[in-house]
């Protein structure tokens, strides 16, 4: 079954307090679109090493939507990357596109 | 206890935080999202415990950890488990949390923490040797021995069997090694920031990402030898 992002750990790390919550899903409202811009970037201009980087920036965000199949997957894209292979591009960016729709939604 | 937070990401600079205020003993006075200005506050005042990330942009968190001079307790935070044998290597890092951080994770962590403080005081990277007697080298040329200041020493550049001892006014081609010059020279003015070169610390002009200018030449500094050159840097 394919997995979807959820709020499990940012729930769990909030506890009672809603003001940190909603502080917190800003924050990556903030800074995901602007990695993923830069990540997007990098595999335009065929930067490959700072794709590694963003990508290794990126799987932390996976994980903290719940995401263990998709967090694997970058790590193997990270070290890809960094010897030259882009094979699991296209599995990245599908599982980017489904991260920013559901913060969209948040 | 007090701590700061180190990470170039705000989420995760925010998870921190969050969590240690789950520690009723822990005060979080600052958070980094750059290596530089946290050095440059560490400079300034002490700390018991800097949560730090091993991966930022330019600068990991080993750098991080040998550039200063008397570490405090550190405790890495990564998205990768590959870093944890490197981590234990060093004495100031007490613990090493893969992130997403579980708050019964970083609870233990600050019991280690405070464990490790309980133990001993940490011991700095290295013990700082001592510094210069004399104030002139003299160097062998065509069989006369010329007398250089050691504050007229630009750099020193190896060239195979030779080194380029070059000053303000004139460079000497001298039959050495960096190794060998090394020994002669004093440890608070020279230091070696490439395998190639050792420089005059005070004659530094600027230091922009991996090189150095002293006076018209612009060195690269090694990564190996970037923390030592950052640690003796008066940051502002």
């Amino acid at each position: 079954m394919k997995e979807t992002p959820n709020l499990k750990y940012i729930k769990e790390l909030s506890g009672d307090d809603e003001a940190f919550e909603k502080q917190f899903i800003n924050i990556i409202k903030t800074e995901l679109p602007v990695e993923v811009e830069t990540y997007e970037n990098t595999v335009k201009e065929n930067k490959l090493f700072e794709t590694a980087e963003i990508v290794h920036k990126l799987k932390h965000k996976l994980n903290i939507f719940g995401l263990e199949d998709a967090y694997r997957l970058a790590v193997r894209y990270e070290e890809d990357l960094k010897r030259g292979e882009t094979i699991l591009e296209g599995d990245f960016k599908g599982i980017l596109e489904g991260v920013q729709k559901f913060v969209n939604t948040l | 206890m007090n701590c700061i937070i180190v990470d170039d990401e705000a989420m995760a600079r925010a998870v921190v935080a969050k969590l240690s205020e789950n520690i009723p003993d822990l005060d979080v006075i600052d958070q980094f999202s750059n290596a530089m200005d946290a050095i440059k506050f560490l400079n300034q005042q002490t700390v018991d415990v800097i949560f730090l990330d091993i991966h930022m942009p330019g600068f990991s968190g080993f750098d991080f950890v040998q550039t200063l001079k008397d570490p405090p307790r550190v405790v890495l935070t990564t998205s990768d488990k590959d870093f944890a044998i490197e981590a234990y290597e060093y004495e100031a890092i007490v613990d090493y949390l893969v992130k997403p951080i579980t708050p019964e994770r970083f609870e233990k962590s600050i019991l280690k923490v405070k464990g490790s403080m309980a133990k001993q005081p940490v011991i700095a990277n290295k013990e700082e040797k001592s510094s210069s007697v004399g104030q002139e080298l003299y160097i062998n040329i065509d069989r006369r021995l010329i007398k250089l200041q050691f504050d007229e020493i630009l750099l020193i550049e190896a060239k195979g069997d030779y080194i380029d001892v070059k000053t303000e006014k004139e460079n000497y081609t001298v039959h050495s090694t960096l190794k060998k010059i090394k020994q002669k020279l004093p440890e608070d003015i020279f230091l070696q920031i490439h395998r190639s070169f050792i420089i005059n610390f005070t004659k530094i002009i600027d230091i922009e990402d991996n090189s150095v200018l002293i006076g018209k030449n612009v060195i690269p500094i090694s990564r190996s030898n970037r923390p030592e050159l950052m640690r003796r840097l008066n940051l502002l």
